[in-house]
């Protein structure tokens, strides 16, 4: 009877020292990592804008584009500029590499999209993008960066695209 | 007889440009907003009815001070300054509009 308890007793707390185990295994991304994933981030919206640019029609998806170019553009040479100073490489990982899959699937369907569908698809994607980009600033990027300026400019980048996300939701809710 | 009557209008009609001229200008304010890491400070203006309201934006990204009535709309480019005057009395909401997350506002009164 003891010993049937304390072999359950033992397999939870196994359970529970695996499942801790693998938390703390899980590589901690440092600063490189996570400048590549900002900037990368921004390379994709710099992409969805350069699309929308050429296929759009409405002046107010034409004009939300513009802006996500000039910001995105400003934002990321800011960045370079800082690791330059700092002396940091940007180091390609998962999270940049899966960022860059996801928005390739999404602008090949966008390609194949034009006019009103194209616009509505297009303002929708920067709703999600934005939300899920803004999210992961938030949550994990900003609290795992270790350098001060670094962390700065991430807050800056998060103020940034938090406003694009609102503006790409009045932007969506005015498309049909 | 005439001459002299024709010289006091004209003083007159001359004192009373110079006052209906110099009264505007004597009065009227500038006021000044800063924004600084998407921020306008302060977020909360009071003024009077011809002030200055002029913008001064300390970031690396344009932005812009729209009236969400359309009153005004300065555009505002990285490390740029802008200004309107005020024109009428009321309370105006205004925004940025490539940021509508940065949100302040101007009561403006009658002089």
């Amino acid at each position: 009877m003891n010993k049937v308890i304390l072999t359950a007793g033992a397999a939870v707390i196994a359970l529970a020292w695996g499942f801790s185990a693998q938390a703390a295994d899980a590589p901690k991304l440092n600063d490189a990592q996570i400048a590549h994933i900002a900037y990368t981030a921004g390379v994709i919206d710099l992409k969805n804008a350069e699309l929308a640019e050429k296929k759009t029609k409405n002046a107010d998806v034409k004009a939300f584009a513009e802006d996500m170019e000039k910001d995105h553009k400003a934002v990321n040479e800011k960045a370079l500029a800082l690791c330059k100073k700092l002396g940091v490489t940007p180091e390609d990982n998962d999270t940049s590499k899966s960022l860059v899959k996801g928005q390739d699937e999404a602008r090949a369907k966008l390609e194949k999209l034009d006019g009103a569908a194209f616009d509505k698809a297009y303002a929708d994607n920067e709703v999600a993008y934005h939300d899920a980009v803004n999210t992961a600033l938030e949550k994990t990027l900003i609290p795992n960066t270790s350098n001060k300026e670094l962390k700065d400019l991430l807050e800056t980048g998060l103020k940034i695209f938090q406003g694009h996300e609102e503006h790409a939701k009045t932007l969506d809710a005015k498309l049909k | 007889m005439l001459r002299p009557a024709r010289y006091a209008l004209a003083a007159t009609a001359g004192l009373a440009l110079i006052l209906a001229a110099a009264a505007p200008t004597a009065a009227a304010g500038k006021l000044q907003v800063k924004i600084d890491n998407l921020v306008f400070a302060p977020a909360k203006l009071t003024a009077h009815v011809g002030d200055t309201v002029e913008w001064t934006n300390a970031d690396f990204v344009a932005h812009t001070a729209t009236a969400k009535d359309g009153s005004f709309d300065v555009a505002l480019p990285a490390g740029k300054t802008g200004s309107t005057v005020l024109k009428k009395a009321g309370h105006f909401d205004y925004y940025c509009k490539f940021h509508p997350n940065m949100k302040a506002e101007i009561d403006v009164v009658a002089k």
